[in-house]
């Protein structure tokens, strides 16, 4: 589970020896995120990201367990109690932005995470069961914030809830009933709001879940780092603690700093007016979009105009959007280069950063409206999109020549290793 | 032990796990009483996910909300209206003389959803459109109803949503929406009343 050098927890008090023999908590985590943990000693700032989307998480679920509380999930009273959530509850306006913001926070500590996934290839083996397990995570999350962003029964959130839920009626056969099953109705309403509230309380739980079992498999191999050349030695590793929890406790600090203006100076900068206008089933609003971290696959939803061979232009758009995502499971065997790190992949590294411009166009057109020329973009963009994963990365791997790779990550930091010696 | 628990779990039995039994070959008697245990046992577990799944589907109060009336005396030929039914906008439309020779000189073959007017209308009554307000695409409510609003370049319904044009049989001309506008059960209960469900 760990490498061999690794501290040993020895309790000294008598309490926690006492402790130790009937229930080793202390022990779990002091090996997990302690001292008993050796890390890579070269993890720069992109490594902080994870310990942020753990910090966001349960940001979240306190904030939204508080706002529970308070909140009512029946059509009549959902947007008013929102209203005295924000009017009437003590601090109630701030636990409310805390939630909405967080959400987005989230958003996008989980994209820079996944990014960092993507240069250094920490989805390669032996790591292949953490990227999975975190693609379910984002997918769980996906699900969640959509739920949520329903529940104050604005403009935005039932048209939200209707298009996406439109989204299964565009499977064939079973796609209306199974629309009709999903919502307890013909349209959203009271049925529909009552179960994504319960939902949206449940799945954050299992998204924790989830959590544990993505560190537990990280725990196994141990962290990835920015050389992508594997621990071999004691020298190529510190504790955990005190020298990440030190550099991501200063992450936190930026992170907070940051998170704070937006709650306390943009608290509507990445919501919607319309949502502020109760829901009317029978008015759509002149431009709708979802939530801005969708932005991207919701522009691949929208690119399919024409039907497609036998299948229909609204299926394909539904496929296309979900592919986008499930694409990313496959990403362990896609890429076959040995190389991990983008640092020792010249032409990988010119794909990488093409794929977070073409993924940042996708977003922008996402978020614009459907005219002409945005969904030509979109188009674009998308077919870049599945060229990158399905096309381009087997074929780099195969005809690129990576730079020469340090001995070891002591030779990496410190220009030279002692066990390089013999070798040189 | 985990490799005991799961080859207990599969309920596939080597002899050599249980040697020390003393088995001959063949089924025992405590095969046949794991295999129907657990069969039982399963049966059991998948019918109480019956009610569970069931739960979710349209409640009784939901699927009784499913006829509406409408008084259409008033909609003026080249007007429409906006009404309600299962909690879903519908469109009553009067069409006027340019608007139903629009929609039949329209070569039918061509179309996505190959429908005429007559098939989308009662004998008799060419001119009341009556459709669900529903794009088909992902359920937007299309403009084209209301006074002054967008028509779309076909003089029928546009969805500002995702941009499906309809024409004036509200037939889906253009966009990602791949059916026409849903015609839903109705009949006329008089010359001005009627009835949709």
């Amino acid at each position: 589970m760990s490498f061999p050098w690794a501290n040993e927890y020895k309790p000294s008090h008598p309490l926690m020896q006492w402790l130790d023999e009937k229930l080793p908590l202390p022990r779990f985590v002091y090996n997990a995120v302690g001292a008993g943990y050796p890390v890579p000693r070269n993890l720069n700032y992109w490594w902080n990201f994870g310990i942020l989307a753990g910090v966001c998480l349960m940001l979240q679920i306190v904030t939204g367990v508080v706002l529970a509380m308070h909140y009512a999930a029946n059509q009549g009273v959902a947007f008013d109690s929102v209203e005295h959530i924000m009017r009437d509850v003590n601090w109630g306006w701030m636990l409310r932005y805390a939630h909405a913001n967080g959400a987005s926070a989230f958003f996008v500590v989980v994209y820079i995470h996944i990014f960092r996934g993507f240069f250094f290839s920490s989805y390669k083996a032996p790591r292949e069961m953490i990227w999975l397990l975190g693609v379910t995570i984002f997918l769980l999350m996906m699900a969640t914030a959509f739920m949520g962003y329903v529940l104050p029964w604005g403009q935005m959130s039932f048209w939200g809830a209707k298009v996406i839920t439109g989204l299964f009626s565009a499977i064939p056969v079973v796609g209306e009933p199974l629309q009709q099953w999903l919502l307890g109705g013909f349209a959203p309403d009271n049925a529909a709001l009552n179960r994504f509230f319960s939902l949206h309380f449940l799945l954050p739980f299992v998204i924790l879940g989830v959590v544990i079992l993505h560190i537990w498999a990280l725990h196994i191999p141990g962290s990835s780092n920015p050389t992508g050349v594997e621990v071999k030695t004691e020298s190529d590793t510190v504790p955990f603690h005190p020298y990440y929890t030190a550099k991501d406790g200063f992450g936190l600090g930026v992170f907070a700093i940051l998170y704070c203006t937006l709650l306390f100076f943009l608290p509507n900068a990445l919501g919607h007016p319309d949502n502020y206008i109760q829901a009317n089933p029978l008015s759509t609003p002149a431009h709708i979009v979802p939530e801005w971290y969708f932005w991207p696959f919701y522009a691949i939803l929208r690119a399919f105009t024409a039907d497609f061979f036998f299948i229909p232009a609204k299926l394909m758009g539904v496929l296309a959007m979900f592919s986008a995502i499930l694409v990313w499971f496959f990403l362990p065997w896609l890429d076959t280069s040995p190389v991990r790190s983008g640092h020792y992949r010249p032409l990988f590294r010119k794909f990488f950063y093409l794929l977070v411009i073409d993924v940042l166009v996708l977003g922008y057109c996402g978020g614009s409206p459907a005219e002409t020329k945005y969904v030509l973009i979109s188009q674009i963009a998308a077919t870049y999109y599945f060229l990158h994963f399905l096309v381009i990365l087997p074929i780099v791997a195969s005809i690129e020549k990576p730079a020469p790779l340090p001995f070891s990550i002591t030779e990496a930091v410190l220009g030279k290793d002692d066990q390089t010696a013999p070798a040189a | 032990m985990a490799d005991e628990a799961i080859v207990n779990a599969s309920g596939t039995d080597t002899p050599a796990v249980h040697d020390s039994v003393g088995v001959d070959e063949g089924v025992r008697r405590r095969d046949f009483i794991n295999i129907a245990a657990v069969s039982f046992a399963g049966v059991g577990g998948l019918a109480v996910l019956v009610p569970l799944v069931s739960q979710m589907a349209p409640s009784a109060d939901v699927l009784a909300e499913s006829s509406t009336e409408i008084d259409i005396s008033q909609i003026a030929p080249g007007q429409a209206i906006k009404a309600v039914f299962r909690k879903q906008p519908v469109f009553v439309r009067n069409l006027n003389p340019t608007e139903i020779g629009e929609a039949e000189k329209v070569d039918v073959a061509s179309l996505r959803d190959p429908q005429t007017l007559e098939e989308r209308t009662k004998p008799g009554k060419k001119n009341w459109l009556i459709t669900m307000g529903v794009c088909t695409h992902l359920g937007c409510v299309p403009l084209g109803a209301g006074e002054g609003e967008v028509k779309g370049e076909f003089g029928g319904y546009f969805c500002p949503c995702h941009g499906s044009v309809y024409d004036t049989a509200a037939r889906i001309r253009k966009g990602p929406a791949p059916k026409n506008l849903e015609v839903p059960p109705y009949e006329f209960t008089s010359d001005t009343v009627v009835k949709i469900g």
